[in-house]
C-alpha cells in the first residue's frame, strides 16, 4: 500500500510536476481546438459529398478515401506523415503533421455520421423546401443539414472524445502535450506519479463528456422498448 | 523532387525484397494481439453488464466506475501506466501483454456500457415470462434477455472492436514488434521511406477487411429509429 502511495500518489511529486502538466494540459487543449474544428469542417464536406455526388467514379473514389483512412491507425498516419515527408524533401512542423494525420482520419469518421445524419433526414423536407424557392445549396445549409446535426448529436460527441483522446498519439512525435510531459517527467523524478496524475487529469477533463454520452445513448436505445 | 527518386524512396524493389519477412511478422503480431483483445474485451464487457443486471448496488457502483474511468482516460495513456508505471510496484509485464491488458480493459469498458444500453432495452416482461416459466436467473439471462440484447448491439459492437483493434499500433511506443513498429525501424535501418509504405499496404490487407465488415454490419442490424 505503502509502496503504490510513494509511486503513484506521491504529493510531493504532484506538487513539483503540477505546472509543467498544466503547460502540457495547455498544449492538449490548443490541439483539440485545433483537430475538432478541422475534423468537422472536413468531415461535413465528405459528408455532404455523399450524399450529392452522383457521378460513379466519384462515389468509388470517396469511398475508396474514406475506407483507406478509416483502416489506417491514426497514430499510423501520423508516423508516416511525420517520418515519411522528409523523403519527398518536405520539413514539416510538427503541428502541421499531426494536423495533417489527425484529418485524414477525423473527416472519414466525421464524413460518415455526417452522411448518416443527412441520409436520415426525409426527402419531403428537401423537397418542401426547394419548392419555396431556396436554392439546393441554401436548402442544404438551412434545411437538411441543421436536422441531420441534430440527429446524430451522441455520434458528434462520441466521435469528439475520441479526437481528444487521440491528441496523445501526438506524443510519439514529441509533440509537447500532456502525456508527453508527464513522461518526460517521470523519467525525471525516477517515479511514475507524473502519468498517474496526467491520467487523474485526463479523467477529470473527459468524465463528464462520458457520462453526458451514457445517458444519450439509453436515450437512444431504451426510448422506443 | 523528381520522379526517379520517388521511386527510390518508397517503391524500392531491393527494400522490398530485404525488409519483406519483418514487415510480415509484425502483420502476425498485429493480427494476434487484435484477435485477442477483440475476443477478452468482448467477453469481458458482456459478463460485466450482465453482473450490473443482478442489481447488486456494490457490485454496480464498481462496474460502472470501471467503464467511466476507462472510457474517459486514453488508451494510450492505460498502456503507459501498465508498461511504464507498474514495475515500480513489482508488477512488470511484456509489451505485449500490456498492449493486450490495457486494449482488453478499455474495449471490455465500452462493450459493458453497449450491452447494458443492449440488455435495458429488452422489455422486464421477456425476463419475467422466462423466470415463470421455470428458468433461473441466469438461464432467463443467457438465453432469453442477452440473445435479444446483442441483436441491438451488434452494429456499435464491431464499430467499437473495429475501432480498437487499430490501436494495437499503440503497441509500437512500448516497443511491440507490430507492423508499425516494424516497418518504423526498418526505416532508421535502412534510411528509406519504402519500408514505411509497406507497413502502410500492410495496415490496409489487415483493416480494409474488417472496415468493411463494419459497414455491412451496420446497414445489416441498423439500429431501429
Amino acid at each position: 500500500m505503502q509502496e503504490i502511495l510513494q509511486n503513484f500518489f506521491n504529493l510531493e511529486i504532484y506538487y513539483e510536476v503540477a505546472p509543467y502538466l498544466l503547460r502540457g494540459l495547455w498544449m492538449t487543449l490548443f490541439l483539440s481546438a485545433i483537430v475538432i474544428p478541422v475534423g468537422l469542417a472536413s468531415g461535413l464536406l465528405i459528408g455532404v459529398l455523399s450524399v450529392t455526388l452522383k457521378a460513379r467514379w466519384a462515389r468509388f473514389l470517396l469511398a475508396t478515401y474514406i475506407d483507406i483512412f478509416r483502416a489506417l491507425p491514426p497514430l499510423y498516419l501520423l508516423i508516416f506523415i511525420y517520418f515519411g515527408t522528409p523523403f519527398l524533401g518536405l520539413d514539416l512542423p510538427k503541428l502541421l503533421a499531426v494536423v495533417i494525420g489527425f484529418m485524414l482520419n477525423n473527416s472519414s469518421y466525421y464524413g460518415e455520421i455526417f452522411r448518416a445524419g443527412l441520409e436520415s433526414v426525409p426527402k419531403g423536407q428537401m423537397e418542401a423546401a426547394r419548392s419555396t424557392g431556396l436554392s439546393s445549396f441554401q436548402t442544404l445549409r438551412w434545411v437538411q443539414i441543421p436536422q441531420a446535426t441534430r440527429n446524430v448529436m451522441p455520434d458528434l460527441i462520441s466521435n469528439t472524445l475520441e479526437v481528444v483522446k487521440m491528441t496523445t498519439l501526438a506524443s510519439a512525435v514529441a509533440m509537447p502535450e500532456l502525456l508527453r510531459v508527464a513522461r518526460d517527467a517521470q523519467s525525471l523524478f525516477y517515479n511514475p506519479s507524473p502519468i498517474v496524475l496526467a491520467a487523474l487529469i485526463y479523467l477529470a477533463l473527459l468524465w463528464p463528456v462520458v457520462r453526458l454520452l451514457s445517458r444519450l445513448e439509453h436515450r437512444k436505445l431504451g426510448g422506443g422498448g | 523532387m523528381d520522379f526517379q527518386a520517388l521511386i527510390f524512396s518508397f517503391f524500392n524493389l531491393e527494400i522490398v525484397r530485404d525488409y519483406w519477412p519483418d514487415i510480415v511478422r509484425g502483420m502476425a503480431v498485429t493480427i494476434e494481439l487484435g484477435f485477442l483483445v477483440s475476443v477478452t474485451g468482448v467477453v469481458v464487457g458482456l459478463l460485466l453488464a450482465m453482473v450490473r443486471a443482478l442489481q447488486i448496488k456494490t457490485l454496480s457502483f464498481f462496474i460502472i466506475c470501471f467503464a467511466d474511468i476507462l472510457r474517459a482516460v486514453p488508451p494510450l495513456v492505460v498502456i503507459m501506466i501498465l508498461f511504464f508505471a507498474f514495475p515500480y510496484i513489482q508488477v512488470s509485464m511484456s509489451a505485449f501483454v500490456a498492449t493486450w491488458l490495457s486494449l482488453s480493459l478499455v474495449l471490455a469498458a465500452f462493450a459493458e456500457e453497449i450491452c447494458w444500453a443492449g440488455i435495458v432495452s429488452v422489455p422486464k416482461g421477456q425476463a419475467e415470462a422466462a423466470r415463470s416459466t421455470g428458468l433461473s436467473w441466469w438461464q432467463s439471462m443467457c438465453f432469453v434477455v442477452v440473445p435479444q440484447a446483442l441483436r441491438l448491439t451488434v452494429a456499435p459492437l464491431t464499430n467499437r472492436v473495429i475501432a480498437i483493434t487499430k490501436s494495437t499500433a499503440l503497441g509500437s511506443v512500448v516497443g511491440l514488434s507490430e507492423v508499425l513498429n516494424n516497418s518504423q525501424s526498418a526505416m532508421s535501418v535502412s534510411g528509406n521511406a519504402t519500408p514505411l509504405m509497406m507497413g502502410a499496404l500492410g495496415c490496409l490487407i489487415i483493416f480494409v477487411p474488417v472496415v468493411l465488415l463494419g459497414r455491412w454490419t451496420e446497414t445489416r442490424f441498423r439500429w431501429k429509429q
